[in-house]
């Protein structure tokens, strides 16, 4: 596992306590994993998403992201619709590890209520928890 | 006592490394309100050779062919297993391992059930079969709460031919969670009838038995049909897997899980236990799948090799979200069964497996000539049903005496079928034999 | 040091099955027909499973191959906590073999089965005095069959009362198969802290226990190998609020005719015959995993139970209508249950609790041995497993998986590894009692070369084992995209 210095942390999203990040494009929110979450999980080997048309809660676990010897349950930044869900890590599973804001996403949700995005974490917010 | 090694000059020399004065002394920290107040009451240790002399009379204390003529499969099959098996199962690498954890000191191992998985796979007509359950009974079970989980729907329709043993299982393994039981009756030919299944919508899984409890071959890509039309899983399995060198697979009928007791297979029959429980899946539910899987992967060196896989699905990663609570399976059943189907090959099972049916349809042919009737007019693979006139139930009893078993009553278990007894003919089962039960029984 | 048991051994390569396989050849011998053929329908028949065609010179040779790449108890020393891998008496092989017990079909008239029946009910006598309970079913095929079996009872004990409760109490140290069979009834796991003695303190489990709460499943003694001295009270809390006790009698090898799990408050046990008495685990199983309960839990327990009846006959019966159902199709993994009794009249009482005895002296011998070398999770008098961890290694970037692997170099099988989880980085080791003074010093000496290695060439553990059929496998690739058929 690395040190968090070593890991990154992109300004244009947000996190939350579970280790997700979410960013806001149009009136959809792109939402994944955070590179500390990947690091702590190790090589991914499976990620289960729930079909396109599902709802969830803020903060309800919608899918599950599993290494060899792990399983973590994803969790909703955001209330709201999945309205697309990245496909591609079905056969490619690594690039969560590799590119967990870009490549690597999840889900696209369409919140129920987009404000609630401000009351997630910064990166700043983000790197002091982490720091405990 | 000859499993223990220390001799009393070592036991003090440890109690002295550890600080103890006694052997007792080990044990300080438990509390008194813990501990035993009188020694164990047990008989006293015995010899090798006394116990051996106490084993052989319980034993011989115990009904068994060849000495009784046994017409009963129900679930238990009769079949002649090669020495080959038995010499090989025995090897200690094979049977003092444990659970293949560490993949680079128990390839043996994990290469045999890799195996075991591909062949029952072919043989249950599937992609993936788990390492191992219990037994059937316990696959049924498992099969039926992975289409629960899948579907999410609380109901299963289960045919009232599947061994009544296993759907009593089965409904230990339900009930308590709080899901419901549909009981599809049977028909007069002996087959399932699926008609409770019409405008139902609420429905997990229907699971059908092929040869079913009657040994009546089920239509199985008829039930498969109704099934997926209700967007229900399809589930068949069997108590008798020899019948598919024989059969066309459940899977290629349409079976999306299916279920099997793997007995036959050069297992022992033992009182019942140990069996092989059989479940296997199409690949699009092996993530839903309870229980271990080996599969494929290559070392540091770019080598074949095996490994336990997809753990995360298990109880000792994902506790109680797990697929299953299964940890020990019968792994040293599915490497017996994986021997004997690599000793019979495809030929071996499938010229065994026409045999069966063959002296099945024999006796069968008998009772009938002889004025017996057989109810269920659908095709058999090695058990059959006959009835009886009223009161052939002290006929029975008397042919114990003479060391016949005429077949199962089945009244216990389905209570419209007085005079009713299921009988079963395996390749251990000579002319001979069936043309003296003709006698003894019309006589 | 002396010279290590680990050598390069005679290690030949095996092909898969079916690549061996040669139309026309034959490893049966089949019996002559002597019945006229009888076809069945067409549609019914299929084209029959694609297996191999070998001989059975081919088969002999590829299982005893594929044997010799496996490590066994018969082979050496197989310390994996927890999982007791205790020698397998061969007497038990021969007893379970004999063509009675091994013959007998589970659906005959009782008349017919009798010695079987025996057998079971002295087994079940046997048991209810090893552990103080009242009552065992042999039936649970393995042991969280057992624990399935044992919190079934408690459901329908509480169903019998009326009084349905949500939640189970289940440590930490809890073995993963517990909160899995705890679900499957449908209770919600509670997780509680085992405190800084490494067993439960009463006030954890006062502060949770309430009367949604069936009770409480403990492995006693439990997964660090030490006893839970405050299990009594914390039976009395959890009774008080009208819960039951369940334990978890993995490890009862280590207080056979010492603890009586009957008087210290506990009210369903499951124990595991392929741990405690001896029978062979089989690469995974099959084992039996009997459910022990107090007299008032009785008529919950599986059916059929054995009765004897006036004449002296032993019969079974379903005449219980509280019980629980069926846990398997018949009863239990009697060849199992064969091999265990075999193991109780071979030992008696005394040679059971001279097991425990030695099982524990084999443990705190090892732990005080060790534990300057590898850093102890709690050192205080262990039972029979004491649990070490890699804190010391990990200035050298050495861990636990490469300390496991390095022993198989020297020739022994692994300890459990990263069990508990409440130690980071366990090593969870069992010598059980079978084995010698000789042996466990051997054994000792390798763990310290171990860690000298650790500090003086640590790559070499990285890249272990190096004497194995093979190296390291890649088990990230092996999930990614799983190949579990050829």
């Amino acid at each position: 596992m690395k040190d968090i210095n070593e890991l990154k942390f992109p300004e244009n999203v947000y996190y939350t306590k579970d280790h997700e990040w979410a960013r806001l494009e149009g009136d959809i929110v792109i939402s994944g994993i955070s590179d500390y979450a990947q690091d702590q999980l190790g090589d991914v080997v499976y990620v289960e998403l729930p079909p396109v048309g599902d709802r969830f809660d803020n903060g309800e676990v919608f899918g599950t992201v599993e290494s060899v010897k792990a399983v973590s349950e994803l969790f909703m930044p955001i209330a709201g619709e999945i309205v697309a869900i990245n496909t591609a890590l079905s056969d490619m599973p690594d690039v969560v590890n590799a590119d967990p804001y870009r490549e690597g996403w999840m889900i696209h949700i369409k919140p129920s209520d987009p404000a609630f995005m401000e009351t997630l974490m910064t990166r700043e917010a983000y790197l002091d928890m982490l720091k405990g | 006592m000859r499993f223990l090694p220390h001799t009393p000059e070592q036991i003090q020399l440890m109690l002295m490394v550890v600080g103890a004065d006694s052997l007792e002394s080990l044990f300080s920290s438990i509390p008194e309100e813990c501990r035993r107040l009188q020694d164990m009451n047990l008989p006293d240790a015995l010899s090798e050779w006394a116990l051996n002399r106490y084993m052989d009379a319980l034993s011989a204390s115990l009904a068994v062919s060849p000495d009784y003529k046994i017409f009963i499969g129900a679930g238990r099959y009769d079949h002649y297993i090669p020495a080959t098996v038995s010499a090989l199962k025995s090897r200690s690498e094979f049977l003092t391992a444990y659970t293949p954890y560490q993949p680079e000191i128990s390839q043996g191992t994990l290469q045999a059930i890799y195996e075991y998985q591909t062949l029952a796979a072919r043989l249950m007509g599937v992609d993936v079969v788990t390492a191992s359950h219990y037994d059937g009974a316990t696959a049924l079970s498992e099969s039926l709460l992975m289409a629960i989980r899948k579907t999410r729907r609380k109901r299963v329709a289960i045919s009232s031919l599947i061994h009544p043993f296993y759907r009593r299982v089965l409904q230990t393994y339900l009930e308590p969670a709080g899901f419901e039981i549909l009981d599809l009756p049977f028909l007069e030919n002996g087959l399932t009838d699926l008609s409770l299944l019409e405008g139902t919508t609420d429905i997990a899984a229907v699971a059908l038995q092929s040869p079913n409890f009657f040994g009546c071959i089920e239509e199985l890509k008829t039930a498969s049909k109704k099934a997926h039309e209700m967007g229900a899983l399809f589930v068949a399995g069997f108590t008798e897997a020899l019948a598919y060198g024989l059969l066309k697979s459940p899977g290629s009928q349409g079976a999306d899980i299916v279920f099997g007791e793997g007995q036959s297979l050069g297992i022992p029959i033992s009182f019942g236990g140990p069996g092989l429980g059989m479940l296997g899946c199409t690949s699009e539910h092996t993530r839903n799948l309870p229980g271990r899987l080996v599969g494929k992967a290559k070392d540091l060196d770019g080598k074949n090799g095996f490994v336990l896989t997809l753990a995360t699905r298990e109880q000792h990663i994902r506790r109680e979200k797990a697929t299953s609570n299964i940890c020990s399976n019968n792994s040293h059943c599915a490497l017996t069964a994986a021997m004997y189907m690599a000793s019979l090959g495809k030929s071996g099972f499938c010229n065994l497996a026409k045999l069966n049916h063959d002296k099945a349809a024999y006796l069968c042919r008998q009772f009938s000539d002889a004025g017996f009737r057989i109810p269920f007019s659908s095709p058999f693979f090695n058990e059959f049903v006959v009835e009886f006139p009223k009161g052939f139930e002290t006929r029975y009893q008397s042919l114990l005496e003479k060391k016949i078993v005429a077949g199962l009553p089945l009244s216990t278990f389905y209570s419209k079928l007085a005079n009713h007894y299921l009988f079963c003919v395996t390749e251990t089962v000579s002319r001979k034999d069936m043309d003296a039960l003709i006698q003894e029984v019309k006589s | 040091m002396t010279e290590p048991l680990g050598a390069s051994g005679l290690i030949l390569n095996e092909k898969l099955l079916w690549e061996k396989g040669r139309k026309g050849r034959s490893g049966f011998s089949m019996p002559e027909s002597d019945v006229p053929s009888s076809p069945l329908p067409m549609e019914l028949v299929g084209d029959g499973p694609d297996f191999p065609d070998l001989s059975e010179v081919d088969v002999v040779r590829h299982y005893t191959r594929l044997s010799t790449w496996n490590f066994g108890v018969d082979t050496g020393l197989y310390p994996l906590g927890s999982c007791t891998m205790k020698y397998n008496p061969k007497t038990n092989e021969r007893q379970a073999g004999l063509s009675g017990f091994s013959g007998s079909h589970p659906m005959l008239p009782e008349s017919l089965c009798q010695g079987a029946l025996k057998l079971m009910a002295d087994l079940e006598r046997f048991l209810a005095e090893i552990t103080g309970m009242d009552a065992v079913s042999l039936q649970p095929a393995a042991g969280a069959h057992g624990e399935l079996a044992g919190m079934l009872v408690i459901h329908a004990w509480f169903k019998k009362k009326g009084n349905s409760r949500s939640k189970i109490i289940i440590p930490d140290t809890a073995h993963g198969t517990n909160p899995a069979s705890a679900a499957l009834c449908g209770y919600i796991p509670v997780q509680v802290h085992t405190g800084a003695e490494g067993i439960l303190a009463p006030e954890t489990i006062a502060a949770v226990m309430d009367e949604e709460t069936a009770g409480i499943m403990v492995t006693n003694p439990n997964t660090l190998g030490l006893f839970e001295n405050h299990l009594k009270t914390i039976s009395e809390i959890v009774h008080a609020k009208g819960g039951l006790v369940y334990a978890d009698g993995a490890n009862m090898n280590a207080v056979m005719g010492i603890a009586d799990m009957g008087r210290i408050g506990v009210d369903v046990l499951h124990l595991n015959l392929h741990k405690t008495f001896s029978t062979p685990h089989g690469g995974g199983g099959p084992g039996a995993g009997p459910v022990c309960v107090k007299k008032y839990l009785k008529p919950f327990l599986p059916v059929p139970r054995i009765i004897q009846k006036d004449s002296g006959q032993y019969a079974l019966s379903e005449d219980f209508p509280e019980s629980i159902g069926k846990l398997l199709a018949f009863h239990g993994h009697f060849g199992v249950l064969v091999r265990a009794y075999s193991y109780i009249l071979s030992m008696g009482a005394e040679g059971l609790k001279k097991a425990s005895q030695l099982a524990v002296l084999n443990a705190n011998y090892l732990k005080e041995q060790l534990k300057d070398t590898f850093h102890l999770a709690y050192d205080r008098p262990c039972m029979h497993e004491c649990v070490f961890s890699d804190r010391y290694q990990q200035e050298y970037n050495v861990t636990t998986l490469d300390i496991a692997k390095r022993l198989m170099d020297y020739g022994y099988h692994p300890p459990t590894i990263y069990f508990p989880l409440v130690v980071h980085g366990a090593l969870m080791m069992e010598p059980t009692e079978t084995e010698s003074k000789e042996d466990l010093d051997q054994y000792i000496d390798t763990l310290k070369k171990i860690a000298v290695e650790a500090k003086e060439t640590p790559d070499v553990l990285r890249s272990a084992p190096t004497r194995c059929k093979v190296r390291r496998l890649d088990e990230t690739a092996a999930a990614r995209k799983p190949c579990l058929a050829g």
